[in-house]
């Protein structure tokens, strides 16, 4: 079997005239975590919705556990736990009626599990959806996307307009899920925080294209942010190769670069300049910079 | 054991959890012979991934500061004391550095700083305790 549960080639996707998606390719690799991140309208639902097989690929090809999500749904999605960005649940349903409705559509159910989850977020399966706070939605979602114990965990902005209480079940199960051998958590979100704290691997998404994808340690790696003093003083930023930003006055800037950082101290002394701070860059930062390139 | 990260801080996890660590071991909260959390618990604890936790202990071992026992778990180093005064004093001369530089930055010679710390000494005895936030 390929070592990556996911495996999206050169995927694009438009509605009408907009372009969605345009010549994505990602992979997913076994166990760990995957944050995807970008602003709202990047594309990320929608990448989500191929990973699923609830939009065929109109461009290039989408392999989830090696399979085609369109043309074999029960095999892949048996397999998948998913929460939805809206939480769409039946909301005339009573908690117990859809944990055994949704039951029947997963042969690995795992009841004890689900009773044990019941009690863990605290609720009454005798309460209609209709009935429940939004926080309480979210928890009865998140029932059902672990109940199975899916090989693969989709939580599209699992935690957008939770309260933090909430916010920790979520994020202590993308935890726990990854602790359990080989199983592997796909996350959208725009709460870097979140995602810095979570994720092996990081993707940017913006206008539907894939701006970076990369291990996590490996971006802290190769992003530096120095402020440099120059002999001179100058009113726009002396030009520093490889450098995304730059920002100061006189004879002091600051510039964010990309690439090693010997290659970055090695541009300076050849601009007679010398790093008299270096600070530290968030995933934030680094975001930011990638959006603001494009 | 208390450990406090901060995500956004642009200082890696695995970092602070090593920093914080070798602070605790420093300063004697943690003791030779003392048991950390297991890798699982202390991800939950901390809502950070495994693999970030696993790192900053396996960095940890390499520097000789904890150690695997087989099947047991992870143990501060009965070598602690030796190192924690080696750390004691990096994780201070880290500090001075950081006071001289800003002190020059501010136009201060050296002895009117010594003379402020000689001062502030008489004013607090006791150093507060805090984990460390710089590298």
């Amino acid at each position: 079997m390929s070592d990556f549960v996911i495996d999206i080639q050169h995927l694009g996707r438009s509605f009408g005239k907009t372009e969605a998606l345009q010549d994505v390719s990602l992979q997913v690799p076994r166990g760990g975590v995957f944050g995807l991140i970008g602003s709202n309208g990047a594309g990320k639902t929608t990448l989500i919705k191929h990973i699923l097989g609830s939009h065929y690929a109109q461009r290039g090809w989408v392999k989830v556990f090696g399979l085609d999500p369109v043309a074999e749904p029960v095999k892949v999605l048996g397999r998948i736990g998913y929460m939805s960005e809206d939480r769409d649940v039946p909301s005339w349903m009573r908690i117990g009626e859809l944990i055994d409705f949704t039951r029947t559509f997963y042969p690995a159910w795992d009841s004890g599990y689900a009773t044990e989850l019941t009690s863990v977020f605290e609720l009454d399966v005798k309460q209609k959806i209709r009935d429940l706070s939004r926080g309480q939605t979210a928890r009865v979602c998140l029932l059902l996307a672990l109940s199975h114990r899916p090989e693969l965990l989709v939580l599209d902005e699992p935690s957008s307009g939770l309260d933090p209480v909430i916010r920790r079940d979520i994020l202590t199960a993308i935890v726990r899920t990854t602790t359990d051998e080989g199983r592997t958590v796909l996350f959208s979100s725009h709460l870097l925080d979140e995602v810095e704290r979570l994720a092996d691997r990081v993707a940017i998404l913006h206008q539907g294209r894939i701006l970076l994808d990369q291990k996590l340690e490996d971006i802290y790696e190769s992003y530096h942010r120095v402020t440099l003093r120059f002999d001179r003083s100058s009113s726009v930023a002396p030009a520093l190769e490889g450098s995304l930003h730059s920002d100061g006055n006189g004879n002091e800037w600051t510039y964010v670069y990309r690439g090693q950082k010997g290659q970055l101290l090695a541009a300076s002394s050849q601009l007679n300049a010398t790093v008299v701070a270096e600070l530290p860059l968030s995933l934030d930062d680094i975001f930011v910079c990638n959006i603001q390139g494009h | 054991m208390q450990i406090h990260i901060q995500a956004q801080g642009g200082v890696p996890i695995y970092l602070q959890v090593m920093q914080q660590i070798k602070y605790l071991v420093a300063s004697g909260r943690l003791e030779p012979g003392d048991e950390l959390p297991s890798i699982r618990s202390l991800a939950e604890q901390l809502i950070v991934n495994p693999n970030t936790i696993a790192r900053a202990y396996r960095e940890l071992e390499t520097q000789g500061v904890v150690e695997k026992r087989r099947t047991a778990g992870t143990f501060v180093a009965d070598s602690g004391s030796p190192l924690a005064r080696k750390e004691r004093l990096k994780l201070l001369k880290e500090r001075i550095d950081q006071l001289l530089t800003e002190a020059y930055q501010m136009g201060f010679e050296l002895d009117e700083v010594m003379k402020l710390v000689e001062q502030s000494s008489l004013i607090s005895q006791q150093p507060k305790k805090g984990p460390s936030s710089h590298e």
